[in-house]
């Protein structure tokens, strides 16, 4: 489509900026116009304060959006989200009422239930080669299933532990806040393994050619697997610092993140057909989309306006970026 | 006579599907308090042929190795619609169910569109216009409410001549009027090419584009009188994101019980309907054998992954690694 002139453009800028995709570049666009128009609208939307609370609530969609890069990158998608990130939440916290220990490992016990459903994910995507989307959303079904019952047999706790709080709203260094940390230590170790090892190259060429990556002698099975384990684990981590954020677990609590998930790792030029995309973009489209998602609630904008915008955006960048090939 | 073998061929997943569900609706009955009465009968009937309507308007995507997740969106959308338009007299009425199904049917031509002049994949598609159908019916219903032709709604739900479950004709009757002319015409003998081999398809000069668009909107128009049905069942409109999400999920899983490939090509609207049935038999089960209703979702999920699982068998089949990554 634009491809062409796009190319002849970038030409002509200079060398760090041609490296930067058409997306990211777009998607950070867009981020500064959506803070001039807040801008316009109040003062309030430029001042410290405000940029620093939108990054911290980023965070949370900002980890699990890493997962969902993660496993678009090789050409599948996690819909088992929502309840995967609802259900590392809900083990962290009844985790307390087994004992001081319990309750200080409440953390890494809320992961491991993710990376558990995720490693189930894996085994069917990777081994049973059942379609993603279908094995995940009959995980996601299971795990709902699981927690009803888990729930609704006896009343766990459902208090966020003092960690939990500590790590999603605490501050270590003075006026950063910890989630802010955390987001960027998961970013930092993301593009490490997407760009420094043989695992991220592996994945790249997975979602280009499984087959090609095969054959060049990846065990494409075991990657893919573990790419699952991985969304999983920091699916629940999501959890984990939300139940944190808000200081308790709840049922319905993971429902809200599959979406902008999904819209985030899109927004950010990754190909929805695996093997293209940059960590950058990622960034850009979980800021992109936290942002709109506040400037729309401080605009008073209904659940319902939010949920059409929502599919307009995933589809018109996707009609920009994520179109097959026409193979015909 | 030489042909009975090719036909069976063809048609195992469904009799696989209708033989599951006679043998779960069987153990059904067998343990219900109250044995095959028609009261018994109808409300089986009434439960399963919501969730069939869904299922069929899943396969007609699923033939073109596509797959609709916005189709509980689209029940949603239509029950809320249905709620406001499908009241007063006969005309008005009839002209509100007219109403309803056009407003379905635009949604699969939408969802159609996207996804073959889009060339998107149909799985983000249709999240995307998932979410937007869903947001319309906020919209349109933010609480619960509304009414319905109370007089059409039982009639519909109701039985003929004392006996028959009127839920069941009409099925029978979507079937003799949408699906049979569809998967006999050239139009659907593409759909199910497209979803066979696309190449394939384009190459013997198909029209897959024809084909796969009205698998879409066929799909969009069964959905919508899912949707219709649903108001007929509860008298009132509801946007619930879990009717839509649970929606969406059981029809997959009665898509795959109903021995429909999710590959593309294979399979039959026939057999999802038995899927959907059998599926609601398997949930029934667990009532009259008194378990606790909160252990239903994870029955439920257990059974679709058992069921996806079951597909993965064609695997020890495979004699090339490489088929492996199709």
């Amino acid at each position: 489509m634009s491809d062409t002139t796009m190319g002849r453009l970038s030409e002509r800028m200079p060398r760090f900026i041609r490296r930067i995709e058409p997306p990211v570049a777009i998607s950070f666009a867009c981020i500064i116009l959506l803070l001039l128009f807040g801008g316009l609208y109040s003062s309030a939307f430029l001042s410290a304060d405000y940029l620093l609370q939108q990054l911290k609530v980023a965070s949370f969609l900002g980890v699990i959006a890493t997962g969902m890069m993660l496993v678009i990158l090789l050409g599948q998608i996690d819909l088992s989200v929502p309840w995967v990130v609802a259900a590392g939440a809900m083990m962290a916290c009844a985790a307390t009422a087994y004992g001081p220990a319990a309750t200080l490992a409440a953390v890494p016990i809320g992961i491991l239930c993710g990376m558990l459903i995720g490693l189930i994910n894996g085994i069917g995507v990777a081994y049973l080669r059942i379609p993603s989307m279908i094995v995940t959303l009959a995980t996601n079904a299971v795990a709902q299933g699981l927690m009803v019952v888990y729930t609704g047999g006896f009343s766990p706790r459902d208090f966020a532990t003092e960690e939990m709080r500590y790590l999603a709203t605490g501050s270590l260094i003075p006026g950063v806040p910890n989630a802010l940390i955390i987001w960027a230590i998961v970013g930092a170790g993301m593009v490490f393994v997407l760009t420094r090892t043989t695992f991220g190259r592996a994945v790249y060429g997975i979602g280009n050619r499984e087959r090609a990556a095969y054959l060049s002698g990846v065990n494409t099975r075991r990657v893919v697997m573990i790419a699952f384990i991985a969304a999983g684990g920091l699916s629940a981590f999501g959890g984990v610092l939300l139940a944190g954020y808000a200081s308790k677990a709840a049922q319905g609590m993971g429902d809200a993140y599959l979406l902008p998930a999904i819209a985030a790792v899109v927004l950010g030029g990754t190909s929805i057909l695996g093997g293209r995309g940059s960590y950058l973009g990622t960034v850009a489209g979980v800021i992109l989309i936290t942002l709109l998602l506040s400037i729309l609630s401080v605009l008073q904008m209904p659940e319902a306006g939010r949920q059409i915008i929502y599919g307009v955006v995933i589809i018109a960048m996707l009609l920009l970026y994520g179109r097959s090939p026409t193979n015909q | 006579m030489r042909d009975w073998r090719y036909w069976l061929a063809e048609q195992r997943g469904t009799l696989i599907a209708l033989a599951i569900f006679a043998l779960m609706f069987t153990i059904y009955i067998s343990n219900h308090p109250a044995g095959l009465t028609t009261n018994v009968a109808q409300t089986a009937a009434n439960k399963g042929t919501l969730l069939a309507l869904v299922a069929m308007a899943q396969t007609l995507v699923v033939i073109t190795a596509g797959i609709d997740l916005s189709v509980g969106a689209i029940l949603v959308l239509t029950n809320c619609i249905a709620s406001m338009v499908v009241t007063g007299n006969a005309f008005e009425t009839t002209l509100g169910v007219v109403f309803v199904l056009f407003v379905g049917a635009l949604c699969g031509a939408l969802n159609g569109l996207i996804v073959i002049y889009g060339r998107l994949q149909p799985i983000v598609a249709t999240i995307g216009t998932g979410a937007i159908f869903f947001g319309i019916a906020l919209i349109l219903r933010p609480l619960p409410g509304g009414t319905v032709n109370e007089t059409l709604a039982d009639a519909m739900t109701g039985k003929v001549f004392g006996i028959v479950p009127a839920s069941l004709l009409m099925l029978l009757a979507i079937v003799l009027v949408v699906w049979l002319p569809f998967c006999s015409s050239v139009i659907g003998r593409a759909a199910y090419a497209a979803g066979s081999s696309e190449t394939a398809a384009y190459m013997s000069g198909m029209p897959i584009r024809r084909g796969k668009f009205a698998a879409y909107t066929l799909g969009g128009l069964l959905a919508s009188i899912g949707g219709l049905f649903l108001t007929f069942f509860t008298y009132s409109g509801q946007a619930s994101s879990a009717t839509a999400s649970t929606y969406t999920l059981l029809s997959i899983a009665a898509v795959v019980l109903g021995g429909v490939s999710l590959f593309g090509g294979r399979g039959s609207a026939i057999g999802a309907i038995f899927g959907a049935f059998a599926f609601r038999a398997i949930g029934d089960l667990m009532f009259v054998f008194d378990f606790d209703a909160l252990w239903q979702p994870l029955f439920q999920g257990v059974i679709l992954l058992l069921a996806v699982s079951i597909g993965a068998l064609g695997l020890w089949r495979v004699r090339n690694r490489l088929e492996w990554f199709g």
